[in-house]
């Protein structure tokens, strides 16, 4: 149990940049096709990351330094806490740490456009953290069915060793409400307010405007780990206790980032009412009305 | 080992232009081009971006603007004058406002000619800004 979980957290400490680059790499080659274009090498984003550390850094005050490197650690926290199998909520309370750096870090700089992304930033989170945390709820209710025991489980590890049958048997729709937001996490349109990697420029470049050089590839890195932290929460609603149950996460995940990619490419960015609106709607019908469901079931 | 080379990231700014060279900079975006083969971004932000690129020449009103961009651009950088309005003012050179081509405010790099400059010349601009860029942080003794 210890190995497996040490081995989990250096695993993801070390791969998640390179799986989260490649990953990023294909992003823009397959968006680069939709559009009918040839679209950059696949390694592109290490050659981006690898040219900004090669800039100067242009600071604006220490504490930017500062909230910029706390974002990278609770990130990189939240999902070595993750893949190391612990408590599904304090993995997400570790995240919403995390992001809560990022958007401090972006209102230290006092620049209009960075503040302007900020804010817009903290609506995201109020858009999407009541799914998060219902994801958690669950997996708890969930796993009562699953793992045929009738008592439920927060952990990760236990989920995963436990559950009989791929949770998502029972939580279609908590997995539907969580793909939704995803689409808010993974910063792709119609949900990419706060920072876009498209050439919108309505506001320069949201919250990551006043990030220059060596802390706008930490800034990249992290957004990588990111990225696997939430494939792995994508997996966890299909990984149970038998050996299918892997190549098929790993399918889930591809048609998961696949739809994302697609969504990101057919859509335009929206209001940020709409974008409140719509994430809480789609958390109450298919979130909470699933959970509810399995409770009265059980 | 090229650290810049694989990623040039562009800002562009419409000094007094006639907009004819801007069109043509963002057709260099499209699928005909697709300039981000080169792993090219034309990114909104100055303090993301490795080359300048101003279409126009400059005028007195410009001038602060151009000036201010450039110097939230982190060291190091390359300023590319499009078109022949950017290269020395163009048709408009004689009028009363034009201060003349950008190199009057900006230490120009590199210079694409034409008018409307092809986005064939541009994009071959750029990737001569690149060369330069690389030498630049060589000279500046590379942080790595
Ligand atoms: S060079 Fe020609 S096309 Fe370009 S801005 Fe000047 S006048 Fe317009």
């Amino acid at each position: 149990m210890m190995l497996k979980t040490i081995l989990g957290m250096v695993l993801y400490i070390v791969f998640a940049p390179f799986v989260g680059g490649l990953l990023a790499g294909l992003d823009r080659k397959i968006t680069a096709r939709m559009q009918g274009r040839i679209g950059p090498p696949i390694l592109q984003p290490f050659y981006d990351v690898r040219k900004l550390i090669n800039k100067d850094i242009l600071l604006i005050n220490n504490m930017q330094y500062l909230f910029a490197w706390c974002f990278v650690i609770f990130v990189v926290f939240t999902g070595a806490l993750f893949y190391g199998g612990f408590n599904i909520l304090l993995v997400f309370f570790v995240l919403t740490t995390a992001a809560m750096f990022f958007v401090l870090e972006a209102t230290t700089t006092n620049s209009p456009y960075s503040v302007m992304g900020a804010n817009r930033e903290m609506i995201q989170m109020l858009s999407y953290e009541p799914m998060v945390l219902l994801t958690a709820v669950g997996f708890y209710v969930a796993t009562a069915f699953t793992t045929g025991t009738g008592a439920g489980t927060f952990s990760v590890a236990s989920i995963i060793s436990e559950s009989n049958i791929p949770n998502i048997v029972v939580l279609p729709g908590v997995f539907f409400g969580f793909a939704f937001i995803l689409t808010i996490k993974f910063r792709k349109s119609p949900f990419d307010l706060s920072m876009s990697h498209h050439a919108h420029q309505e506001m320069v470049k949201g919250i990551t405007t006043e990030l220059s050089g060596g802390m706008m590839a930490l800034i990249e890195v992290s957004h990588w780990y990111e990225n696997v932290f939430l494939l792995g929460v994508v997996a966890l609603f299909v990984l149970c206790n038998k050996w299918w149950s892997i190549p098929l996460a790993i399918l889930v995940c591809a048609i998961t980032y696949f739809v994302e990619i697609l969504v990101d490419n057919t859509s335009a960015r929206v209001k940020w009412e709409n974008m409140f609106k719509h994430s809480w709607i789609i958390t109450l019908i298919f979130g909470v009305v699933n959970i509810f469901i399995l409770q009265m079931l059980s | 080992m090229a650290k810049l080379a694989k990623s040039p990231w562009l800002i562009h700014y419409d000094g007094s232009s006639c907009n004819g060279c801007d069109i043509e900079v963002l057709a260099c975006l499209t699928p005909v081009y697709d300039v981000e083969r080169f792993g090219v971004i034309n990114t909104g932000d100055p303090k993301h971006a490795d080359i300048f690129l101003i279409t126009g020449g400059i005028n007195s009103q410009n001038k602060a603007v151009v000036e201010q961009i450039y110097s939230q651009m982190p060291d190091p950088k390359v300023v590319c004058a499009v078109g022949i309005c950017a290269c020395n003012g163009g048709v408009f050179k004689d009028c009363y406002n034009i201060i003349g081509g950008v190199d009057k405010v900006l230490p120009v790099d590199v210079y694409v000619p034409g008018c409307a400059a092809r986005p064939d010349a541009i994009i071959d601009g750029v990737i001569k800004a690149v060369g330069i860029l690389e030498e630049k942080r060589k000279k500046k003794g590379g942080k790595h």
